[in-house]
């Protein structure tokens, strides 16, 4: 620390008399800054001119404060994760995801000759929710968003990570409830999200969406109801394969990672 | 208030302007809106002035990284932006309000400008005060904890230029902003503009000349995707005289410049 100054550099300070040469203002300033007991001695110096100007200042601040209303210092851990994780455009579709799991839910234990339309659908389940996650036409201040630094990949990411903590319960709930396997709900689920990702690097992650969507319901969810049988690689043994496709996915995914740069261009 | 200064900011600029384009073009659906463009600017607040289909728009979105230049180049505080650079530190320095921009109608004015905060990764720990601040700085502190559903034309167009101030941006993009504001709203972002121009490059696009006239210090035309004209907004105002259209002396110059560039053009 800089050495005291002196009372009589200090009374000249005080008195802002010219005798006192710009650089030694800055020191006793910069000094003062750091310095209480300078401080303190500095306030026994004020002439009443610099008193008044003090008192008036802190009049009108007091004036001020009191008018303008207080600022907000809650933080409210639940508004600020439903705000920032689960933005309102993803409520419609995360809600649709459930009534459809309730319905297939519902319907599974009703028409027992049916094959479980739980387990059918199940990893088509967060597709919908990823598919509007980044989009333009989905998100209403996606001009917005589209200019900051979490466009494209984080804000995915971000939300396609809101859904699967959304979906995945809602889908333990439903399968524990139908008594179907645990294992073949969840893992098709994550690997159709990977896979989704994945193709969206090429076509647009909406687009990939859509596709496997379509490609599962007419090759898979179809031909399984007109047969009323559940397909080979959805019965209990096929787990391990299930599990092995969501690892390569996943992998193949974080080597591609750079394709995904250019969803922080393109909606 | 006084804010602490990082190291990023007191940094030496490496680059010779805070805006560069040369030759840009830029598509907006099918139509090259932008067309051979060069334009350089640097701190100050520049007034984007040009008819309707001009391609301000469409230059204020390219500038604002939100669509892709379909040729020519485009550097902003240095960093090439046309090519596939990662564009997150010049996002990070970025304010931009859209013409038409949407929004979530159930946030208050705090959280969209906390969650816009929050998404131009600003440090955690200076979101709250940042926010408040950009609030109070544009008249409305009154109205931080109201719904944006419940706000006026004008108050919205406010809490648009509020997320696109809060953090301090070195490229602030203006796209219409005095829409919905009344006369004395009008004079206020005038006081602030001239503020914020100080330490940034603020380009405002907007139709109402007499705005430029009174709140910038630069003026940039274009016609038909190209730039016609530019300079301060004192040699606008003595381009015009009694013979051209205009209430204004600079209502005057603005047709003057457009009236001889389009028999320029034609000849």
């Amino acid at each position: 620390m800089s050495t005291h100054p002196t009372l009589s550099q200090l009374d000249r300070y005080a008195t802002g008399a010219p005798a006192l040469d710009e650089p030694s203002v800055w020191a006793i300033e910069v000094h003062l800054e750091d310095c209480a007991d300078c401080r303190a001695r500095l306030a026994g110096s004020t002439t009443g001119d610099s008193r008044a100007v003090i008192e008036r200042v802190a009049m009108n601040l007091a004036r001020e404060i009191a008018a303008s209303p207080a600022p907000d210092a809650r933080t409210r851990p639940w508004s600020v994760l439903r705000h920032r994780w689960l933005v309102g455009t993803l409520s419609p579709w995360l809600a649709m995801t459930v009534a459809v799991l309730a319905c297939a839910a519902l319907l599974s234990g009703m028409r027992t000759g049916l094959p479980s339309l739980v387990l059918l659908i199940a990893p088509l389940a967060p597709l919908p929710g990823v598919a509007v996650a980044w989009h333009r036409r989905a998100d209403p201040a996606w001009e917005l968003v589209a200019a900051t630094p979490a466009a494209g990949l984080t804000t995915l990411l971000r939300r396609t990570a809101a859904v699967l903590a959304f979906v995945i319960p809602a889908l333990a709930l439903v399968g524990a409830g139908t008594g179907v396997s645990l294992a073949l709900t969840l893992l098709p689920c994550l690997a159709f999200t990977v896979a989704t990702l994945l193709l969206g690097t090429l076509v647009g992650v909406h687009r990939a969406a859509i596709g496997l969507i379509l490609t599962w319901v007419f090759v898979v969810v179809a031909p399984s109801l007109a047969t009323a049988r559940i397909p080979m690689f959805l019965q209990p043994e096929s787990a391990g394969i299930w599990a092995l496709t969501t690892v390569v996915l996943t992998v193949t995914a974080i080597f591609r990672v750079n394709g995904f740069r250019r969803l922080s261009r393109h909606g | 208030m006084m804010r602490a200064l990082s190291t990023a900011e007191t940094a030496p600029t490496t680059h010779p302007w805070v805006i560069h384009a040369q030759g840009l073009q830029v598509r907006a659906g099918r139509h090259l809106a932008v067309n051979g463009l060069d334009l350089t600017l640097n701190t100050g607040v520049h007034g984007l002035l040009g008819p309707n289909g001009a391609g301000k728009t469409t230059l204020m979105r390219a500038l604002a990284t939100v669509v892709a230049p379909s040729g020519g180049r485009l550097t902003l505080l240095g960093q090439s932006v046309d090519g596939r650079a990662d564009l997150r530190p010049v996002r990070r320095a970025l304010g931009y309000l859209p013409q038409h921009f949407g929004f979530y109608p159930r946030f208050t004015v705090r959280e969209f400008v906390a969650y816009m905060a929050w998404l131009k990764e600003m440090p955690k720990a200076r979101i709250p005060a940042a926010v408040q601040r950009s609030i109070d700085r544009v008249g409305l502190t009154a109205k931080a904890d109201a719904r944006l559903k419940t706000l006026s034309g004008g108050m919205l167009r406010r809490a648009g230029i509020a997320q696109a101030i809060v953090n301090d941006p070195q490229v602030l993009l203006l796209d219409e902003p005095t829409v919905g504001l009344d006369p004395e709203q009008r004079l206020d972002f005038r006081e602030l503009l001239r503020d914020l121009g100080t330490d940034s490059c603020v380009l405002v696009s907007t139709h109402l000349v007499e705005d430029v006239a009174a709140a910038c210090t630069d003026v940039v035309l274009v016609n038909e995707g190209r730039l016609v004209w530019q300079g301060t907004t004192e040699v606008l105002i003595a381009q015009g005289d009694q013979s051209h259209a205009g209430d204004s002396a600079a209502e005057r110059g603005y047709s003057a410049i457009l009236r001889r560039h389009r028999a320029e053009a034609a000849r």
